[in-house]
């Protein structure tokens, strides 16, 4: 096995860690020119209201509350092969879910006021849900992280994770209650949105589990045993599957319905979000990693299985950015049966190109999650180790 | 077969509180509401509301609007509502802009006929934009204004998300030459409070008055000595989207 140089390995580390800190810092800097100068500086506008911040912040929370579907396999249904990786996806999850988090934040047209969120609670909103589903979260996953990693704590380890698992249930299904709950716009307005955002967060956040798991396992110079690949690799297909079928179903539906067969001919084959639907979605999130999770020549290959869980991350942006950028640039059908005009933009569908400041956000949010992580793995002990001979007697492997 | 009556009061409103309020019980207490308006007298709609008194929802303040007589390329609602809340702004993307009323041009698919309306804020009684508030800054008075809390508001633009009219805007850019009777504030979200600083006063509100077409009837849709009332008593009017069942305060004749 490589042994890696200490030293260059450790300047390594700092340097990525600071590369992280950077971009950060960066995006903690654009969201203060937001704050100042207001959001004229960026391409949203009073119809496109949110924008590629949110696109980029919803990633981060579904695949956050998702990539801690790989400790709860381990702790709430006992399968051993999960157990070891369980720290890890406890720690992706606090990563991913404070990036997130930091660009909702941050985007707010008065981030200043963010104490007002805590003291004025409205319990009809989806938003106000989530300022209790949040933080609970964090502090749930914390003290589960704790019952894994501290000895003496372990026997609380499966009820901590059978709370954390019923929890992110709960908080995806919040995230997408926030669109199920609109009745004003024709993309969301479903209650399909509630399971199906669930599913996605199977999806990526185990694509996102296996992304940094294998380039900790390349850091270590060690090589992931090809049955546990296996199993990994099924488990992404069958959500990838999932989440296709749940998108097919969803634009099947709403296509029939004729009030939003405008929108469905919009967003399907007329638009500038009918190439990223089709190419980015379907094709790269969902077909060619099917296809290479699938295929004999490359579905025992770890290249292979580390490049389809890349695709399907790159086809999470595709998706929400139709979906959220999607849903808001077809026009409201306030008059049904006319065609109508204003000097508000009536009838017209919009359009949007994020600006700088608002991708530097953005980008952030991916440092703060980056730099958490990496961090994390670095001073704490997150790297799985597997023993084969009890995941053999488990029968972990097999089943 | 006569239809189901469908009550005032809004049962999603009510599930989604129940719902929430669920949510809330499995990690905390809920937290107070920020603001709570009380009816303690009567207000008398021909009068200025007095210092000191608060709405009353005895009182139901509503605006009907007759598209026949909106003339075709006339602004003075507009420009009036413009200068009576100080939005001044001009922003090179003019999708950035406030807008509280606009005028929209209507043309029917079926037969091409040509229609002009003022649009704003509905004022529904059952308002989406309240109800998916996260602070509570979207709220509807108990005389039926439905308004954004300046001082609560977070500018998550969620009620922007919600709202069917497209009704609201976001203060984009820094604001100069406000109205001292009508704070806005950037990073905030606002749309028409139907002028309720003069409404408090007695008055009519700015575009009310400017309608030189006289297109315009405001009122108290609860009185039914009202202007507005016995209109609507008379003549077929029209809910903007009554499909979604929000009950606006704003009605229209002639679509």
């Amino acid at each position: 096995m490589l042994t890696p140089n200490p030293r260059h390995e450790e300047g390594l580390f700092y340097l990525l860690a600071a590369i992280g800190g950077l971009v950060s810092a960066i995006g903690l800097a654009a969201a203060l020119y937001m704050e100042h100068s207001g959001h004229v500086v960026t391409g949203m506008n009073n119809q496109i209201v949110w924008g590629l911040p949110h696109v980029f912040a919803i990633f981060l929370i579904v695949a956050a509350s998702g990539v801690l579907n790989v400790a709860s396999m381990g702790s709430v249904f006992g399968r051993v092969l999960y157990k070891s990786r369980a720290p890890l996806s406890g720690l992706l999850a606090l990563a991913m879910i404070s990036g997130g988090l930091a660009i909702i934040m941050l985007d707010l047209g008065r981030a200043d006021r963010l104490m007002v969120a805590a003291t004025h609670f409205n319990p009809t909103s989806v938003f106000g849900w989530n300022v209790i589903l949040y933080p609970v979260f964090y502090g749930l996953v914390a003290v589960y992280l704790w019952t894994m990693m501290e000895r003496r704590m372990n026997p609380y380890s499966k009820a901590a994770g059978l709370a954390t698992f019923v929890w992110r249930v709960v908080l995806t299904s919040g995230t997408g209650s926030i669109f199920a709950f609109l009745v004003a716009r024709q993309a969301y307005g479903s209650a399909l949105l509630a399971p199906m955002f669930i599913i996605m967060s199977f999806s990526w956040g185990l694509a996102v589990f296996i992304v940094v798991q294998a380039t900790m396992y390349a850091w270590n110079g060690m090589t992931l045993p090809p049955l546990i690949l296996q199993r990994l690799k099924n488990l992404l297909a069958t959500f990838v599957a999932a989440v296709l079928y749940f998108t097919i179903i969803l634009h099947l539906v709403n296509a029939y319905f004729a009030k939003n067969i405008a929108f469905e001919y919009f967003i399907l084959f007329d638009s500038e979000f009918t190439v990223a639907f089709w190419l980015g979605q379907v094709l790269i999130g969902s077909l060619l990693p099917l296809a290479l999770l699938f295929h004999p020549a490359t579905r025992t290959k770890a290249l292979w299985v580390n490049l389809a869980a890349l695709l399907v991350i790159v086809g999470a942006y595709y998706q929400l950015h139709v979906f959220i950028i999607g849903g808001q640039a077809f026009p409201l059908d306030i008059f049904p049966g006319y065609n109508v005009k204003s000097s508000f933009f009536d009838g017209a569908v919009d359009s949007y190109s994020a600006s700088l400041p608002e991708i530097l956000l953005a980008v952030g949010g991916l440092g703060i999650a980056f730099t958490m992580t990496t961090i994390g793995v670095r001073v704490l002990h997150f790297l799985p180790q597997d023993d084969l001979a009890e995941l053999e007697a488990a029968g972990g492997i097999t089943d | 077969m006569t239809a189901p009556q469908i009550p005032d009061s809004n049962p999603r409103r009510a599930f989604i509180a129940a719902a929430g309020a669920g949510v809330a019980g499995l990690g905390f207490t809920v937290i107070a509401p920020g603001l709570h308006l009380m009816a303690v007298g009567q207000a008398n709609a021909a009068e200025a509301r007095k210092a000191g008194t608060v709405a009353s929802p005895a009182v139901r303040w509503g605006l009907l609007i007759d598209a026949n007589k909106c003339a075709p390329g006339c602004t003075k609602c507009i420009d009036a509502c413009h200068t009576e809340n100080g939005i001044s702004e001009k922003l090179p993307d003019a999708r950035q802009n406030s807008q509280w009323i606009r005028k929209i041009e209507l043309v029917d698919r079926r037969n091409g006929r040509k229609t002009e309306l003022p649009m704003m804020c509905q004022h529904c009684a059952n308002p989406p934009c309240v109800d998916v508030c996260p602070t509570g800054a979207s709220m509807k008075r108990a005389d039926g204004i439905v308004l954004v809390d300046r001082h609560t508001c977070i500018g998550c633009r969620y009620c922007m998300m919600a709202c069917p009219y497209k009704a609201r805007s976001f203060v984009h850019a820094p604001l100069t030459q406000q109205n001292p009777e009508v704070p806005r504030g950037q990073g905030c979200v606002e749309s028409c409070t139907l002028c309720v600083h003069r409404v408090d006063k007695g008055q009519q509100p700015a575009c009310v008055e400017s309608c030189p077409e006289g297109a315009m009837t405001f009122g108290d849709l609860n009185d039914p000595a009202s202007a507005i009332a016995k209109r609507i008593a008379s003549v077929p009017t029209t809910q903007v989207r009554a499909d979604l069942r929000l009950n606006q305060g704003v009605r229209y004749e002639g679509i």
